[in-house]
């Protein structure tokens, strides 16, 4: 490797798993990184995650898993609307990735044995998912956090916490040199040079109003990026939880985890002539509802997965359950049920989310069947990225060469159909040196992201593709951003300087937390769990409303000190531009795919579809553009998608899988027909 | 552990008064202001308000209970789901997260009051916001990490048995929210920079500095913790209140990483004597 220039610098936005690996990554390469968070790096979102991480390990490679069966399950899951090759490098890193975490220090749960112990995940019938309690986010933010502590003392990382990206600083050559950023208590806006900048700044569920999402979740960054050109890819596909906790500031997340653990979805009812009736008494307590009026709902229709099923699925049956009256109390709430697991394990395993469900709910699950309903989670969508195939995906795509999918392979010895890990611009979107890592870009997850991928893209993102942001720089040496006139950044300056005093200025009745409330509501109600073109119309209607009422807001605070009402503002205004690609791509996708569901077109259209939607931001309507780009789909010919049949025969279904870890088998490849115990 | 709570709030909507302190800065225009927030108990499906809900709503209706127009609460606030560690407050005198603070257990009468006040011991930015930096900055002087080689692969990390691990991720279950630092009577608020180095480091840091020494490759700079922990401002600074263990709302036993790195400081102060280094 080159010997890095010490004037060059990265700058990393956003201080979660995909912020902080990329910024370990870059740092030990030899390069200056300022790191950009809106919160002390250590609080920010990733640290929600709870389930877990998935990797092939060798417990489940020796039962006939193997990184293939990882990669393809995420595809299975993700409706085939991935990118492939950037998804097969990342199932092949996975176990890498958890003995880095490992040797950090994560207090994975462990077997008797001492071993990494593992647990059932959705979309898949192995045990392939790692595990902290159930606060494994927090485990894996605090790992990466210490490792990035570390770096700063030695000064090769530079913190600005509670500093908001405002835009990306882009030369006449349309390539990204820096950033504009705003000191949250000061306020001083200025700009920063750097030589590459990665956005990895996540979700954006406050567009929904209450999501499953932290409060700095808006999506802001993403849009801003968005509005300077960045193309958008997928933005229709947000992922519904299935099991999250109503709440009057936000929906509490109860992790998939504890379906994983056994956990069983069930609503009470009666059955009269083979059909299931609502219950006459659906407010009864739970505990005494009998066996015979409990109607198990994902365990009926999916006798092989049953709780297990993908997130989008889980969410649309219970939407339907509840729909069709058949909700507890008669309300939008089915049971989430624990109580027939014994309490101590629970603690072990779950007992992160159980003290939520305690805080926030006052009762307790190992007693009382827990009440739950979806709630936006995660956005498959976000900023459009590129990547370069390892040397021989071309020949699987052209077909000359195909994967043999029974095969378990020595992972050291897999086909390089991946990505090119030397490649300068892998997750780099369509502005030269502009990276976007974690979930705020498009890649990996398709239609639905299956449960327990999220921590691994997001820190697969970092540590890969953070090598692509070193080969980004480490190629463009001998042109440094530091030798840049300053005029640009001037002007970018310049440029956030007015549309805060345009802000600030504006004195109408408009309230702009009344209006972010009012656009989640026509969100949630209209382009969530089910969606159809009249539904669609309005919500665009009612956004550009929307629109015309920001332009009449005034804010209560005009301070220069410390203001969250203008930031907040500002950034109201970045969530009503970013739901109009959303919109408008659910409306124009007309089929139905992973979690966009539309009943008007109730099929998957490959014919048409089998696509990317790419939004481009016109800056004269404020609105998007949309277009479509093929799926890279040249390993995995795309299958139906079907969750009620185990996928190959011999795998093990829910019901016969193995259940209980022990030390491996040996040479004795289990056929799931058994499983251990 | 439990922490259930039955719900004894009144059926319907009620009036929450809320008492803020409010300040510009540090010690700038410090003011009391009092609101008027109308709640409905937590009924099926739509859970209690908690403090964060009701600071929403006085952020989108700023007006005093006097109906003067007023400024949003500035405030600092992330997952809602007290695993984050931001929106630490004093509430009625008590330190704790504002959003596992359920309005139908606090408030649940018809008048009753809430008063909210930014933590003691951490400059104020604004309002309720308070700078936290030393509590990271501390994190440093510990060396709070393990030394790992770098990133390349080189196979799973040390075993360790399910007990060692339940005892480890109780201890990393810590957010840096401070709580036990507030309740501490020995941890004194420090403005100035210069003296962080040698002020007290409190209860989190000395669990944070265990944590590190009971895992196998952390355990190889256990010395650099250990004297960090010698000098001023470490373990003997400890005047044994025992309020951080009561104040922590994820329930590390603290008072035990104080008293195991208490008896480990000793232990390498007489080796440290013997051996002459």
């Amino acid at each position: 490797m080159a010997i890095p220039s010490s004037e060059q610098r990265v700058i990393v936005v956003g201080g979660g798993l995909a912020g902080l690996a990329g910024s370990i990554r870059v740092a030990e390469a030899g390069f200056a990184v300022d790191l950009f968070s809106l919160v002390p790096v250590k609080r920010s979102h990733s640290v929600c995650a709870q389930g877990g991480i998935n990797a092939c390990n060798e417990v489940a490679r020796q039962q006939g898993y193997s990184e293939f069966e990882h990669f393809d399950e995420t595809l299975y899951g993700g409706d085939f609307l991935q990118h492939q090759p950037p998804v097969f490098e990342m199932t092949h890193w996975a176990p890498k990735i958890i003995d880095l975490l490992d040797r950090m220090g994560v207090p994975f749960n462990r077997t008797d044995e001492a071993q990494r112990a593992l647990r059932l995940f959705g979309g898949s019938l192995y045990k392939r998912t790692h595990f902290s309690g159930a606060t494994t986010g927090q485990q894996l933010m605090y790992a990466l956090d210490e490792q990035v502590r570390r770096y700063e003392t030695q000064g090769r990382i530079t913190k600005y916490e509670f500093w908001e990206f405002l835009r990306p600083v882009i030369d006449s050559d349309g390539k990204c040199i820096g950033i504009v950023a705003q000191d949250l208590r000061t306020m001083q806006v200025r700009s920063f040079r750097a030589d590459a900048v990665v956005i990895a700044t996540g979700g954006p569920g406050l567009v929904f109003g209450k999501s499953t999402n932290s409060v700095m979740c808006t999506g802001a960054a993403a849009s801003r990026c968005y509005q300077h050109g960045v193309k958008y890819g997928n933005p229709e596909f947000i992922q519904v939880h299935p099991t999250a906790i109503p709440g009057a500031d936000k929906l509490r997340l109860m992790s998939e985890s504890a379906r994983g653990e056994g956990g069983r979805v069930w609503v009470p009812a009666m059955k009269k002539n083979g059909e299931w009736t609502p219950h006459p008494t659906p407010g009864m307590a739970p505990r005494t509802v009998p066996v015979d009026e409990r109607w198990y709902i994902l365990e009926e229709k999916y006798p092989a997965y049953g709780n297990i099923v993908p997130r989008d699925i889980a969410t649309r049956e219970i939407f339907g359950v509840c729909r069709d009256g058949f909700g507890v109390g008669g309300g939008n709430m089915v049971y989430l049920d624990l109580t027939h697991k014994p309490k101590e394990e629970l603690e072990r395993k779950l007992g992160g989310i159980l003290e939520i469900y305690r805080k926030f709910v006052g009762e307790d699950p190992t007693e009382v069947p827990m009440k739950i309903f979806p709630g936006v989670h995660y956005s498959m969508g976000g900023l459009w990225t590129q990547y370069t195939p390892a040397a021989e995906y071309e020949r699987y795509e052209s077909g000359e060469a195909s994967i043999d999918n029974t095969r378990v392979w020595d992972p050291h010895k897999r086909p390089a159909c991946g990505l090119d890990a030397h490649a300068d611009n892998n997750m780099m979107t369509n502005i030269d040196g502009l990276f976007a890592f974690g979930e705020v870009n498009y890649q990996y997850h398709g239609g639905t992201r299956l449960g327990a991928n999220a921590l691994l893209s997001c820190i697969f993102d970092g540590l890969f593709c953070g090598q692509s942001v070193v080969q980004y720089v480490t190629r463009r040496a001998k042109n440094l951003v530091a030798d840049r006139p300053q005029a640009v950044y001037d002007e970018s300056v310049e440029g956030e300087h007015k549309k805060i005093a345009e802000l600030m200025s504006r004195s109408g009745a408009e309230n702009p937390y009344v209006i972010a409330k009012e656009l989640g509501d026509v969100m949630t109600r209209e382009s969530t769990v089910v969606k159809d073109e009249e539904g669609l119309n309005r919500a665009l209607v009612c956004v550009s409303e929307l629109n015309d009422r920001y332009a009449q807001m005034s804010l209560a605070d005009t301070s220069g000190w410390s203001n969250q009402n203008l930031t907040w503002a500002r950034a109201v205004g970045d969530m009503l531009i970013l739901a109009d690609p959303i919109l408008r791509g659910g409306l124009a996708r007309k089929e139905s795919r992973g979690s966009h569901y539309r009943p008007d077109y109730p099929d998957r259209n490959d014919k048409d579809f089998l696509k990317t939607t790419i939004a481009t931001f016109d800056p004269v309507t404020k609105q998007s553009m949309i277009s479509y780009e093929e799926v890279e789909t040249g390993l995995v010919k795309p299958r139906v998608r079907d969750y009620s049949k185990a996928k190959a025969k011999g795998a093990p279904t829910a019901s016969n899988a193995p259940k209980k870890q022990s030390a491996p088998l040996g040479e004795t490849v289990g056929t799931g027909s058994g499983g251990a115990s | 552990m439990s922490n259930t709570t039955t719900s004894i709030a009144q059926a319907g909507t009620r009036t929450v008064r809320f008492r803020i302190k409010r300040a510009d800065g540090h010690k700038k225009n410090v003011r009391w202001e009092e609101y008027d927030v109308p709640v409905t108990s937590g009924s099926e499906g739509s859970g209690s308000a908690n403090v964060i809900s009701c600071l929403q709503h006085i952020a989108a209706n700023p007006v005093t209970r006097h109906g003067e127009r007023t400024t949003p609460i500035t405030y600092d606030v992330g997952c809602l789901e007290e695993v984050c560690g931001s929106c630490t407050m004093l509430i009625n005198g008590h330190v704790r997260q504002a959003c596992s603070c359920l309005i139908d257990t606090c408030a649940p009468r018809d008048g009753d009051v809430i008063t909210l006040e930014p933590m003691t011991k951490f400059p104020v930015i604004r309002d309720l916001w308070v700078d936290r930096a030393r509590l990271f900055e501390t994190l440093k002087r510990t060396s709070a990490w393990v030394p790992i080689d770098g990133t390349y692969h080189l196979g799973a990390g040390p075993m360790e048995t399910p007990d060692e691990q339940q005892v480890r991720y109780k201890l990393s279950e810590c957010m840096s929210c401070g709580c036990c630092l507030e309740a501490c009577p020995q941890y004194l608020i420090e403005e100035d920079v210069e003296n962080w180095d040698s002020a007290f480091v409190g209860a989190a840091v000395i669990s944070q500095a265990r944590y590190f020494n009971m895992h196998e490759t952390g355990a190889s700079t256990k010395k650099l913790r250990l004297d960090a922990l010698s000098e001023a401002g470490g373990v003997s600074d400890c005047g044994n209140a025992q309020n951080c263990v009561k104040a922590c709302p994820k329930e590390i036993p603290l008072t035990e990483s104080i008293a195991a790195m208490g008896r480990a400081v000793t232990v390498h102060k007489i080796k440290q004597f013997f051996s002459g280094q």
